[in-house]
């Protein structure tokens, strides 16, 4: 038996998607070509964009796709920042890397003031900071981001309150932990831009979408044809995005059921482990993910522990060397450079049974049992 | 088994890898992260543990179909290997790093790691034979003369020995690449890595020198006598003849060599070559990694370097240090240097040399 409770990183693609994708894989045509084959795959696009559309409540002039979460993320910093005269660019200290490091590179590189919104032991983000930075730097602030969900803790953030504080302020969000786990509204929250992925709702890998709102116009990361909005070029990927439509409309992710997993697995870690702590608890989180401290432990230790028995998981950061690093997630929540590095994400999803969650607790005790003595002895 | 392959990203830690798995254990590949900021690239075939090395690492252990991870052991690394490296050449002593990071790197911190995690050993791509005999496990030379490795791997003691596996010892260098291309391994054709890891210039006297600094100091001979002046006594090394930039003659022209390093006083003493004739050596901390050396004169050979010949030699306990009485002469050895005594091909046991004679 082997457990998958990796979600967060990235699901299993869902057979209706996985359908979806090889019958687009075998039809012919460019969606931007004019003749008969590039008109029927242009329609399987565009009804793809306007199932993605309804999801998200946007229309679907507004779903612009790309070729990753991170793409999309990309095009909303640069694009809402290079379109302002203002310098200043307010995100949450816990974004993704996908949103942190073009923030962090419009700082270093075009001269842009990277403010960061301090987050609570909880990892909610305080909104008392955000008004008081919107008031004292109004006229010069040129976004917010601030993500839906947290991809480390699950923790949601209060969007509507931040888009609030914003008034006219552009805010965009990046909603890929979120999108089809909880509801969300893009007309309701009142957003500039948002950002969604495919492989993280069952659908497949290299696909995303920026969701900007009609009308706006911001300079384009990739050059070429134009074929999205003239923000986005490239040729349309047509299996991908019908297939993440068909992922998104299979409804087939039960937030109940999967939060009832996690509970039950959360329970039984404090059971056998009562010092573990579980980061974000008491804030509303995302019914599949669970972040848990064991204290005298290294997460990376444990991760190898978890895998050899057949539990799939995460650590969390990882640098581009595989090194294991400090969360700047939990750091930002106040977990010392050594709790954060004994930490570990297990997320749940939609193919996710109740035997799953039992696996993996039964392994826990002597994963733990070990990964205590490992750390014990590398310390020394 | 239960084992951990350490894989530099190299062919011989890749073939071991591959090797232990056909041997029926049970394998996870594991690759050491020595530097906070690794490089991304090899410069050369210097160093192992660039961003490129961990990448060919965890692309051999895809290939052989093993799991992989990457541990973090730049702290000890540096605690262990490169902070010794540095006192003790400040200390005027020539140390071997890569004998270091076997005794408190692989064979202790991961091999400590691996057991408290439930394993049984580490598997390393070392040019060395272990055998199983009325005394134990004991540790050989590999078949293959100019890859042998067990001069650096001499530090283990019979535990570490008891957890170490290495598949390699009985093949020549030339048959692991040939192997490794057959199994398809991508490294298969990688260069060697020389040299130490953590100086990729290869220039140690200047890595040196950023680190400690440069203080200026006498270089004189035996008498004393001021004849020059050196950057940095530790940037020298004992038996060293070319860049003394010594510009009085000796009377009979013959040329000059470091014969000591004295870090107190930042003093270099030069002297004739026979000066640096040595008969005896005497080494501390000794370690056996088969049965103990007693006060009995016993005869054998020394090895002194990672590549040098081994010579016929005494070896016997005296106190806690262990000596070794040279057949014939050798010239230039520096203390810091390890002594790597042998039975024939069997390893006996080591120490680090502190006096020579």
């Amino acid at each position: 038996m082997s457990v998958y409770l990796d979600h967060a990183a990235t699901t299993p693609m869902f057979d209706v998607a996985i359908d979806a994708m090889n019958s687009a894989l075998r039809k012919l045509g460019n969606p931007s070509s004019l003749h008969t084959e590039g008109r029927s795959t242009r329609k399987d696009v565009e009804d793809a964009r306007e199932i993605i559309a309804r999801a998200i409540d946007c229309l679907p002039s507004e779903v612009i796709f790309t070729g990753s979460g991170t793409e999309a993320n990309n095009a909303a910093i640069k694009g809402l920042f290079w379109n302002s005269e203002k310098k200043v660019i307010i995100v949450s200290s816990i974004e993704h890397h996908a949103v942190l490091d073009p923030a962090l590179w419009l700082a270093d590189h075009e001269g842009a003031e990277l403010i960061q919104i301090p987050v609570d032991s909880d990892g909610l983000i305080d909104l008392d900071f955000l008004q008081a930075t919107v008031a004292a730097r109004k006229n010069e602030i040129a976004l917010i981001s601030v993500m839906h969900s947290n991809n480390e803790t699950g923790v949601i953030q209060p969007i509507a309150e931040v888009v609030k504080i914003a008034g006219d302020i552009p805010v965009h969000c990046d909603a890929v932990q979120s999108f089809t786990k909880v509801p969300i509204s893009y007309k309701d929250l009142g957003l500039f831009a948002m950002t969604i992925s495919g492989h993280k709702v069952g659908g497949p890998l290299g696909i995303g979408a920026l969701i900007l709102r009609r009308a706006v116009e911001i300079p384009a990361l990739l050059h070429g044809g134009g074929q999205e909005r003239e923000i986005r070029s490239g040729t349309l990927n047509a299996p991908s995005i019908v297939a993440f439509a068909a992922a998104v409309s299979a409804h087939i992710f039960d937030a109940t059921k999967v939060a009832q997993l996690r509970d039950l697995f959360e329970s039984g870690v404090i059971a056998v482990r009562p010092d573990a702590v579980i980061n974000g608890e008491s804030a509303p989180r995302l019914p599949g993910i669970s972040n848990i401290t064991f204290p005298g432990t290294q997460s990376d230790s444990l991760l190898l522990l978890m895998d050899s028995e057949k539990v799939s998981c995460s650590t969390g950061a990882a640098c581009t060397a595989g090194v294991h690093r400090p969360s700047h997630v939990l750091m930002a929540m106040g977990l010392t450079d050594v709790l954060s590095q004994s930490s570990l994400r297990f997320s749940f999803g939609a193919s996710n049974t109740e035997s799953d969650v039992q696996f993996a607790l039964s392994v826990l005790p002597r994963v733990i049992e070990r990964g205590l003595a490992a750390n014990s002895v590398g310390k020394k | 088994m239960k084992i951990i392959a350490a894989m530099s990203g190299g062919v011989d830690s890749a073939v071991a890898a591959a090797r232990a798995v056909e041997a029926g254990h049970e394998v996870i590949g594991v690759h050491l992260a020595l530097s906070s900021n690794p490089q991304k690239y090899r410069s050369g075939a210097r160093g192992c543990c660039t961003i490129e090395d961990s990448h060919d690492a965890r692309r051999a252990a895809d290939v052989i179909g093993i799991p992989f991870y990457i541990w973090d052991m730049a702290d000890e690394f540096h605690a262990g290997v490169v902070e010794n490296f540095m006192s003790e050449y400040a200390a005027g002593r020539t140390p071997n790093p890569c004998l270091r990071c076997n005794e408190k790197i692989k064979f202790a911190a991961v091999l400590d790691r691996a057991k408290a995690m439930g394993f049984d050993g580490v598997v390393t791509g070392h040019y060395a034979r272990t055998q199983e005999g009325a005394d134990g496990r004991t540790l050989h030379r590999a078949v293959d003369p100019l890859k042998d490795q067990s001069y650096v791997l001499a530090v283990l003691n019979r535990e570490q020995i008891n957890g170490a596996i290495f598949p390699l010892g009985d093949t020549e260098k030339v048959d692991i690449r040939i192997e490794a291309e057959a199994r398809g391994l991508a490294v298969a054709q990688k260069p060697d890595s020389h040299d130490i890891c953590f100086v990729p210039s290869g220039d140690n006297a200047g890595w040196l020198r950023d680190r400690l600094g440069s203080e200026v100091g006498p270089i004189v001979d035996q008498d004393g006598t001021k004849i020059g002046e050196h950057k940095g006594a530790y940037t020298y090394t004992i038996g060293q003849r070319k860049g003394l930039g010594l510009t009085i003659p000796t009377a009979d022209g013959s040329p000059r060599f470091v014969l000591k390093i004295e870090p107190v006083t930042n003093t270099v003493v030069v002297g004739a070559r026979e000066d640096l004739a040595v008969t005896s050596m005497r080494g501390e901390n000794p370690i056996f990694c088969g049965p103990l050396v007693g006060a009995a004169p016993v005869k054998g050979f020394v090895q002194v370097r990672a590549h040098g010949a081994a010579l016929d030699c005494t070896y016997y306990m005296d106190g806690s240090e262990l000596v070794a009485e040279l057949d014939a002469p050798l010239l230039g050895l520096a203390t810091g240097q390890a002594m790597v005594i042998y039975d024939g091909d069997r390893v006996v046991g080591s120490a680090t040399i502190c006096e020579t004679a």
